[in-house]
């Protein structure tokens, strides 16, 4: 797997997740992925950004473009140094949520990509890392 | 038998007025020579002027470290006044700071002309002049800033009321199309329009619609949620318009469920179904023979 293009971005205000979510469409429009894919992923990212922003005070945001065997894939991985997640499983779990949110972001997210990894520590921080392939 | 160190510099200024004055006008007309769209020589002049009329007194006073002190007050708002204008007509912040910064060559010259042989005296005139100068500069760059901030707070605020307009549709029928991104300071302005558009014209049906908002995500669906409920306290109903196949699909992923909210995919469709709720039927005049 060849990652052709990187790019980094910061997280900490709403302003900065509008950006993120507007520089995954751009990637994905000049792959020319499908309107359908394209808001799958941007939803996602909106909704892994939105948390790190909410629950952890901000992180970064890493955008790359993949290509494996002639498939390209765009991959964005958000990493905050937050409090962390202490149960993955209740969290990932629909309806849960230790804020004023509807508790569907961890889950939903997961449905909209193709691959989905978390880790987290509690104390330390998550990263997540989504994966939409074309 | 030495001078103080300020006056040498107000000295200079004074005895020298006229060429320092021409010299800094043609250096801010060089440095400035593709803006003369946004600034007549004219106008420039007059500034310099003005501007040298305030900083050699100020120098006098003697104090060259501090420019918040009450001597330096004139000449700080002269300059604020210059940089909140060239913000304005859209000169760049380094184009701004060069009207203080170009000062420093001609000032340099004559002193290195009055004092040439005594170099220790040139050395400390030059050093205090350059850190007089580069605080007035970057006090234009301030002020500029600030007033840049101001135009976008502005024109932030002129976007909030500008992208929430409430639209009648028909009597008892009110429309709420959203264009953009909704964050949290966006749809509260427009929960509150709406909820007071209801009770303002006493309508029973509300279409929100949601064509021009890329995208939808948990928090958007419950900022639409709670607007519906809302509205449905208040004894009306709402529509959700604009659901497009590609955010139906999202939503459905995501597992947002809008339960028993009316939602449509076009605002057509969801004014044809107003009309219906409230009993009106649409007709198309008969064909004439």
């Amino acid at each position: 797997m060849n990652s052709t293009k990187s790019n980094t971005l910061a997280l900490r205000s709403c302003e900065d997740i509008v950006h993120v979510r507007q520089t995954v469409r751009t990637w994905m429009v000049e792959q020319r992925f499908t309107l359908v894919d394209q808001t799958k992923m941007v939803t996602a990212t909106s909704e892994l950004a939105r948390n790190a922003v909410d629950y952890a005070g901000g992180g970064t945001a890493q955008l790359e473009l993949l290509e494996e065997s002639g498939r390209i894939g765009i991959r964005v991985l958000i990493e905050d140094h937050g409090p962390g997640i202490a149960n993955i499983e209740q969290a990932m779990t629909d309806g849960f949520t230790s804020g004023q949110g509807m508790g569907l972001g961890l889950g939903g997210s997961k449905r909209l990509v193709d691959d989905f990894e978390i880790w987290s520590e509690p104390g330390k921080g998550t990263r997540v890392s989504i994966t939409r392939w074309k | 038998m030495t001078t103080t160190t300020p006056n040498r510099i107000a000295d200079v200024l004074t005895r020298h007025e006229q060429p320092i004055l021409e010299d800094w006008l043609r250096e801010q007309l060089a440095a400035l020579s593709a803006r003369q769209d946004l600034i007549s020589e004219a106008d420039l002049r007059r500034q310099s002027t003005e501007f040298l009329a305030l900083f050699t007194p100020a120098c006098r006073m003697g104090n060259l470290t501090d420019i918040t002190t009450p001597e330096w007050k004139p000449g700080c708002d002269f300059l604020g006044d210059v940089s909140r204008s060239r913000a304005i007509q859209g000169f760049s912040p380094s184009e701004t700071a060069t009207f203080v910064f170009s000062l420093k060559q001609p000032l340099f010259t004559r002193l290195r002309q009055e004092l040439g042989t005594d170099a220790t005296a040139l050395a400390e005139e030059m050093w205090s002049a350059t850190v007089l100068l580069d605080k007035l500069g970057l006090y234009t760059t301030e002020v500029y800033q600030k007033t840049r901030e101001e135009v976008i707070k502005r024109q932030q605020t002129d976007m909030l009321e500008l992208s929430t307009p409430v639209v009648k549709l028909w009597d008892g029928i009110i429309a709420l199309p959203l264009i953009g991104t909704l964050d949290s300071g966006r749809t509260n302005v427009m929960m509150n329009t709406l909820l007071q558009n209801i009770v303002a014209t006493g309508s029973s049906i509300a279409i929100v619609d949601i064509t021009g908002v890329p995208t939808v995500d948990t928090l958007v669906a419950q900022y639409l949620l709670k607007t519906v409920y809302a509205a449905r306290l208040m004894g009306a109903e709402c529509i959700i318009s604009g659901i497009r196949p590609q955010i139906a699909q999202t939503m459905v992923h995501l597992g947002v469920e809008f339960g028993n909210v009316v939602t449509k995919s076009t605002l057509a469709d969801a004014l044809s179904y107003a009309f219906r709720q409230i009993g009106c039927t649409v007709t198309k005049p008969a064909q004439r023979a």
